[in-house]
């Protein structure tokens, strides 16, 4: 289950929002309009187990999610759940993922001090003997245009 | 029938000697006897693993992917602080300075080092370069492709960082680099083919012992490597997933 975001993590003014994050609970949280650039040249590496909580987390994802890594670990990757980001997305990711095929998004993600950043997602189903085990992703840095038009879409959508 | 013994043709050219000090002492400590077959290109040696002519290889974590799904592989060894990193760099006299100046119609030029290529095109992604809009060439050796970046035949080369960091100074002085990854995630591996799974424990202790003795470590110096760390086949696994994540679905 993940806790409500604490308002004393937040940097700067921020908004409140609540989250009905998909097959979970709903989330309090706070956010602001704060984007941290993705760095160049970097990776962010996670894995998950079939219910989408974080088992790898490598040192750039620690890093940008501004969690620690023991508070990332065991925790479900909602955490990074931002309010812009249309549920539709995520619905359409683990569609995606559950059929055993790749997904490719621009997320946008929030941080635990509620400041944002964008990212290319890539998502992929890891099968063993069959069954789908668990799932990696790597984010990487989106183009400015991809941005661009990704916050045009989520807009139009729910 | 000696086992045959490849590694990936990036390998910079003045530790060709380390490699055949290695193979001599491999085999001394090992018993098996084991032929060097090296490679002038990536083509020749992808050639040579579908056609299943080496049971020992050194190759990068694309290869090994392939190798370790595709052919029953075992994973050995890695190099200690050696990881996969690329380089992306232009001529000194370019005027771009930033990722953010490379244009569509970029004139790239490479070696067929498919995991360097893979993670090149991925960064490039960020300034909306991609396969549609880059025109590629695709040389032999680094050297060749620092050749063609200063004669203005390349706007932006692709490098393995470690090749790239082997460049001679006088080379290194008339390129720029825009990018150095930091990935920190892959690296070239030591894999054994499916005829010597029996040995895997035994070349794995073997390696990682290297250190431990005179002769290892001189051996080691020749390689320029500070040693080897086992595999364990669970982060084998990871990098087949992560192999999988990151190649594209079309090339």
């Amino acid at each position: 289950m993940l806790e409500d975001m604490n308002v004393d993590d937040i940097v700067g003014d921020y908004k409140e929002a609540t989250l009905k994050l998909y097959n979970l609970h709903s989330r309090k949280i706070f956010y602001t309009e704060t984007e941290v650039s993705y760095p160049e040249g970097k990776l962010i590496v996670s894995t998950t187990d079939t219910k989408g909580v974080i088992t790898h987390a490598n040192p750039i994802f620690v890093e940008m999610a501004g969690y620690t890594r023991d508070e990332l670990i065991g925790h479900n990757h909602s955490i990074l759940r931002h309010p812009d980001m249309p549920s539709v997305a995520f619905k359409d990711l683990w569609n995606t993922v559950n059929e055993g095929r790749k997904w490719e998004g621009i997320v946008k993600n929030l941080r635990k001090d509620g400041c944002y950043y964008w990212v290319k997602a890539t998502v992929i189903p890891n099968v063993r003997n069959g069954e789908i085990v668990s799932y990696t992703s790597v984010r990487r840095k989106p183009s400015v245009s991809a941005v661009d038009e990704s916050i045009k879409l989520y807009k139009t959508l729910t | 029938m000696p086992h045959m013994f490849t590694i990936s043709p990036d390998f910079p050219p003045n530790s060709l000697a380390g490699w055949y000090i290695f193979n001599t002492w491999f085999q001394k400590n090992t018993g098996l006897n084991i032929h060097l077959n090296l490679y002038n290109s990536f083509e020749e040696q992808t050639i040579a693993i579908d056609n299943n002519k080496n049971d020992i290889v050194y190759v990068n974590p694309v290869d090994a992917v392939r190798l370790v799904r595709d052919k029953g592989f075992l994973p050995i060894a890695r190099v200690k602080n050696r990881l996969d990193e690329v380089v992306i760099a232009v001529s000194e006299e370019n005027p771009i300075s930033m990722m953010c100046g490379l244009k569509p119609d970029l004139k790239l030029a490479m070696t067929a080092n498919p995991d360097v290529n893979m993670i090149s095109m991925m960064l490039l992604e960020a300034v909306d370069l991609n396969n549609s809009n880059v025109v590629k060439t695709t040389y032999d050796s680094y050297i060749i492709v620092v050749k063609n970046i200063l004669k203005g035949e390349a706007d932006a080369g692709l490098f393995l960082a470690k090749a790239y960091d082997d460049l001679s100074n006088v080379v290194k002085k008339q390129l720029k680099i825009l990018l150095r990854s930091d990935v920190e995630e892959l690296y070239h591996s030591l894999l054994i083919g499916p005829e010597l799974a029996d040995r895997q424990d035994e070349i794995q202790t073997l390696l990682v012992s290297m250190t431990d003795n005179p002769v290892g470590k001189g051996v080691l110096e020749a390689l320029d490597f500070e040693g080897w760390l086992k595999i364990e086949n669970e982060e084998m696994e990871f990098m087949i997933d992560l192999i999988d994540t990151l190649v594209p679905d079309t090339d």
